[in-house]
């Protein structure tokens, strides 16, 4: 029972991480506000089950195609929406969460809703880890999240764009002087996020059928995760993961599965009160509490 | 030849700036047209309109309150993303004190506001220091939470919510306490934000730093504008649960944080005129959608992004551009 449920609350980490990195790395590390990350999950999500079921393409291939969309539709939002706004956080966060509003409810409109839309396992099968049931999607998820998860890290402190990533964030207008155009590094950290939520929405969906009430969960998660773990650092975002996850999990062993989301929203606002930089975050602490 | 457009004041806009206004009826109406007559309208309106549009219009002022709330917390510099929150504690007391202890309306309404308002001044207290987006975060939560919690302890009727509540005696008298009570709201808090107090809660929002420079505990200012705010809200609600004759989870639905803030951005941030007006054209808008269901939410996210992009300034100031001044093409000197 213990061991299982810590088996779980791993795996649950790592989907968490896996739904927050593409996040973290448009508001946490970019600073830029993309709050309809939830919709362009979702929106993925729908685009490869129209690319399985309706076009009839195969698994691979549907999953690419959805995920290159997505990516699409992340750096057009930003082309035409976000840079007229740009700067203004909260004009951001108001076009943001409008359009995923917009995206959102349109699918809930069109009735896309319910257990036929789903996606297939990667590989049906399962495994006997330590005495626990493990299906092979879970594990898949946990090699994959991890290997983003590092790869984000290595990005994000070894390679020029990474570093521009950081550098818009900490301060734009030095960036610029440094040779950095802001709005082209602002455009593919949308578009960079808006692939990590199809990649981790392809990944985990299978397990669950697909439905637009889950983008504002995936939102919520996704800005918890990033919040307490302290924007600007991947570090962090892996620690508060593993802190949700498993709170999450034990909550909904021991307690009762209604106590979850409490937990996650009570983490939030407690880390918000206390230190608002998160666990990890260092920048911009004038910026956020005076 | 290059030209750009030039901003001129129209003549009796300057004429009727001061005293000498009161020399002429043509200034006198220019001053008062925009201001008596959207009020008369408003209060004959209720005659003119069957039982189903008079609801609509019930609503029209609920909403306006909550966005005239929502604007005036912004203009301290206090983005609220959780009107939910005041609407659901107003509501949510009121239906308490009348479920339980059988008080009536006539009571709970006014005792929920100011209770309600301090509940919620209390709980957003410990994030007063937070700025910009974060406080917007942990307004965004707290209403989400509470949800979560009443479904989980099921206090209060859990899901069920409470139901019998006591109506308001007269249909007449709902509709123009709810009126009433928006237009002193809108004209009250339009005063309030021109006097010197009104000037430190803008300047809180323009920059912070320098207000404390000037050594004003900015804290308490904006404790006070959130007392106020959040009272105004927690009426609306308390308000509604009475018409509604139910309280329950949906009180802190999406649709009452969402909702006014559309109506403050369509309408013209930072203007409570224009947060009111926003609610005039945005509820109804939504009753004629109630044919197209989800839909209407759809019409919102729409909304919300086109005027923040095409139309930042809203709907109201840009009339009142237009009212005030008139435009020309002019050279420009090289």
């Amino acid at each position: 029972m213990l061991l299982g449920t810590i088996v779980y609350a791993f795996v649950n980490s790592i989907i968490l991480a896996l739904m927050a990195i593409g996040f973290n790395l448009t508001f946490g590390i970019s600073g830029v506000a993309n709050f309809a990350y939830g919709a362009l999950y979702i929106f993925s999500a729908y685009a490869t089950w129209m690319g399985l079921n309706l076009v009839g393409m195969p698994y691979p291939v549907a999953a690419a195609v959805s995920i290159l969309l997505t990516m699409l539709a992340g750096a057009l939002m930003y082309r035409f929406i976000l840079l007229r706004v740009r700067g203004q956080a909260l004009s951001e966060v108001i076009a943001t969460f409008g359009i995923g509003l917009a995206i959102l409810e349109i699918f809930r409109y069109l009735g896309f809703v319910g257990f036929e839309y789903n996606l297939p396992v990667f590989v049906d099968d399962s495994v006997v880890l330590a005495g626990v049931f493990i299906d092979v999607q879970r594990l898949l998820i946990v090699i994959i999240g991890s290997v983003v998860i590092l790869g984000l890290w290595w990005f994000t402190h070894h390679t020029r764009l990474g570093l521009a990533f950081r550098g818009i964030a900490q301060d734009e207008r030095t960036a610029l002087t440094l040779g950095i155009d802001s709005d082209r590094i602002a455009l593919l950290s949308v578009s960079l996020g808006a692939g990590l939520a199809a990649l981790a929405a392809t990944v985990i969906i299978p397990l669950g059928s697909i439905a637009p009430g889950d983008g504002y969960e995936v939102l919520i998660k996704a800005l918890a995760v990033c919040i307490i773990g302290g924007l600007g650092s991947t570090g962090g975002t892996i620690v508060a993961s593993f802190v949700i996850g498993f709170a999450e999990r034990f909550t909904d062993t021991y307690i009762s599965s209604h106590w979850t989301m409490i937990v996650s929203l009570a983490a939030i606002l407690v880390v918000l009160t206390l230190k608002p930089s998160g666990l990890f975050g260092k920048q911009k602490e004038l910026e956020e509490r005076i | 030849m290059q030209k750009r457009r030039e901003r001129v004041d129209r003549g009796i806009n300057v004429r009727s700036g001061d005293v000498f206004a009161l020399c002429s009826w043509r200034e006198m109406l220019y001053l008062a047209g925009p201001r008596v007559l959207p009020v008369i309208a408003i209060l004959l309106l209720p005659l003119a309109l069957g039982i189903y549009w008079q609801k609509v219009l019930l609503s029209v002022a609920v909403f306006a309150l909550l966005a005239i709330s929502w604007d005036l917390l912004a203009q301290t510099g206090m983005i609220s993303l959780g009107q939910a929150l005041f609407f659901g504690m107003g509501a949510y007391v009121t239906g308490i004190l009348n479920h339980y202890w059988g008080l009536p309306p006539l009571l709970t309404i006014p005792v929920a506001a100011i209770l309600g308002g301090l509940i919620c001044t209390a709980l957003l207290l410990p994030v007063l220091r937070l700025r910009g987006i974060y406080f917007s975060m942990v307004t965004l939560i707290l209403p989400l939470m509470l949800v979560r919690l009443i479904e989980a302890t099921r206090i209060f009727g859990g899901t069920e919510g409470l139901t019998g509540m006591t109506p308001l005696p007269s249909r007449w008298l709902e509709i123009y306490v709810i009126v009433g009570a928006m237009l002193a709201a809108l004209f009250g808090f339009r005063r309030l934000l021109g006097t010197d107090y009104g000037l430190v809660l803008k300047g809180i929002r323009d920059n912070d730093r320098s207000v404390i420079n000037a050594g004003i505990n900015i804290y308490w200012y904006k404790t006070q504008a959130l007392l106020i705010a959040s009272t105004v809200g927690a009426f609306a609600g308390a308000f509604m649960t009475h018409v509604y004759m139910f309280v329950g989870m949906p009180v802190f639905a999406l649709d009452y944080s969402i909702l006014p803030i559309a109506a403050a951005v369509v309408g013209g941030p930072g203007s409570l005129a224009g947060a009111t007006l926003g609610a005039f054209l945005l509820v109804p808008l939504s009753e004629v959608l109630r044919g197209v269901g989800g839909l209407r939410i759809v019409f919102y996210g729409v909304f919300l992004v086109v005027f923040i992009v095409a139309l930042p300034e809203g709907i109201f100031h840009f009339v009142q551009r237009k009212y005030n001044q008139f435009e020309r093409w002019v050279e420009v000197d090289s």
